[in-house]
């Protein structure tokens, strides 16, 4: 045991002394970031995949937008957010000549990873929504978008708050991937504070500790969220 | 006021409405019964397109309703419709339920007009006779105000002021369906439709939206009622078409049609109810 207090000294060295501090912050931001940006995102384009695809489909227009938006989905959960980063970032870019940093880079794939993801939880989440509220808002003379965007979708949202806070939980945690790319997350800065004194217990454990305590924060928040949101299920 | 002629409803090779030809004038009060399955509430719901007819027309205020090329949601603003399932917007209160639809399509015809001005303006200055300007003198606040007043209004006159500011989750059915009633009212329609209005609701409450219903019926709206409270029908109706299999067998006043049915299918039907 002596030897593990040993290891937390260093740790706590490097840590406090040797940049140690800094590193972290910047991973910690970055992860962040990614993350919430990314989430972000993908609530935007799988809000609008989710519309496209419940919209019904009687003319052409609609019927071949949900055929772009059922390959995107496809596409995006058939194959791994490794290989999603790695072709963006090492074939997308150079073929159409542009110079973004990684992490911007990573911000927008995992956007749009979880824009697949979110369309289809945004989808079954429309669905549960009494199709009578929609028809009602359409009886009043609103249209289809309007009685869409102010009745059906925040009932929608209500309903799958939780499993969207599970997406996020999701979304921090695969983040540990962006050092593939070259994005300082996390997992980059303890696994720099380890090189630095050939020692990784102690920085994967303090790092493991942290992505713990992020989903703990996130889970409180989601629900604190939840409870306001549920204000007119409540009977007073 | 509204023409139906020849209008066909069918769900692929299910036929639910086999050619139906009906007029409703102003002011009339038309109760449609008959048998669940035939054919009486999608013939309802066509007639605001909430189902889009497969053939027939329905002529409205010198429109065809049933063409694809109508914008249907301005003619939607001028037919009230109340569901049996009540259908209030859960994540709204009471009040703004009421005052959604009036508040947003004025004020989407108030940026309209906004525009329009802009683009007068402008095209006015090469103009030797001079446009006038439209109207844009109401603010955003002041629509909300005016309607919020009518809202309260509307509210008063069923009782239920204090409910303002409650979810619809919190109230009755009949509470419920009295609110629906008059959220169709503030977009003050020239015709209501109603379909089954109280056949949710426990049966001590089906009196209170009925009085309601009569109390609109007396102020001389025009109403279309598919209804199973025969008691109702007889007494506040003008006029009732019997429907079976998508066609309507048989329309008379009501003092008739109940006491000398002509077609046997109508003398079977209203011998089971009543």
């Amino acid at each position: 045991m002596g030897n593990f207090e040993s290891k937390l000294r260093n740790f706590w060295d490097i840590f406090t002394n040797q940049n140690g501090c800094s590193y972290v912050l910047t991973g910690l931001k970055n992860t962040v970031l990614i993350a919430v940006l990314g989430l972000l995102i993908g609530i935007l384009v799988g809000t609008l995949i989710a519309v496209v695809r419940v919209f019904p489909k009687y003319r052409r227009l609609p019927r071949v937008l949900n055929g772009i938006c059922s390959f995107y989905v496809a596409l995006f959960r058939g194959t791994p957010i490794v290989v999603q980063l790695l072709v963006a970032y090492y074939v997308l870019l150079p073929l159409l000549g542009v110079n973004w940093p990684s992490l911007n880079v990573c911000i927008l794939v995992f956007g749009l990873n979880s824009g697949a993801y979110v369309s289809e939880i945004m989808r079954s989440g429309i669905q549960s929504v009494d199709p009578g509220q929609l028809e009602a808002g359409r009886a009043v003379g609103l249209s289809y978008s309007v009685a869409m965007t102010r009745i059906v979708v925040p009932q929608a949202v209500k309903n799958i708050l939780p499993t969207l806070g599970n997406e996020f939980i999701t979304l921090i945690k695969e983040t540990s991937v962006v050092s593939f790319v070259g994005a300082a997350d996390l997992y980059v800065a303890f696994n720099n504070i380890g090189s630095n004194s050939y020692e990784f217990m102690v920085p994967y454990l303090v790092m493991a500790l942290i992505y713990i305590v992020l989903v703990l924060l996130i889970s409180l928040m989601i629900r604190l969220m939840e409870r306001s949101l549920r204000k007119s299920d409540r009977r007073n | 006021m509204i023409d139906v002629i020849d209008l066909k409803k069918s769900y692929g090779e299910l036929e639910v409405l086999k050619g139906i030809n009906v007029t409703i004038h102003e002011g009339e009060k038309v109760a449609i019964i008959g048998p669940s399955g035939s054919g009486k509430s999608t013939f309802l719901r066509c007639l605001n397109c909430m189902e889009d007819p497969t053939g027939g027309s329905i002529i409205f205020e010198g429109e065809d309703l049933a063409d694809m090329r109508v914008d249907i949601n301005l003619h939607r603003r001028h037919i009230g419709m109340v569901f049996q399932q009540f259908n209030l917007f859960n994540n709204k209160t009471v009040l703004q339920n009421i005052m959604l639809a009036p508040v947003h399509i004025r004020n989407s015809e108030r940026k309209k007009a906004l525009r329009k001005a802009a683009f007068r303006k402008i095209a006015n200055v090469f103009r030797k006779e001079k446009l006038p300007l439209p109207d844009i003198s109401v603010s955003k606040k002041q629509i909300i105000a005016e309607e919020q007043a009518h809202a309260r209004q509307l509210l008063q006159r069923i009782g239920l002021e204090e409910k303002a500011d409650v979810y619809p989750s919190t109230l009755s059915g009949g509470q419920k369906q009295r609110i629906a009633i008059i959220r169709a009212l503030a977009m003050n329609p020239k015709v209501m439709l109603f379909d089954e209005p109280t056949s949710a609701l426990d049966p001590e409450m089906v009196g209170e939206v009925l009085d309601l219903i009569k109390q609109l019926a007396d102020e001389g709206m025009t109403m279309v009622i598919v209804t199973h409270e025969m008691g109702f029908a007889r007494e506040v109706a003008t006029r009732v078409l019997f429907m079976d299999g998508g066609v309507i067998l048989e329309e008379a006043p009501p003092q008739e049609f109940f006491s000398h049915p002509q077609n046997q299918r109508t003398k079977d039907f209203l011998s089971k109810v009543l």
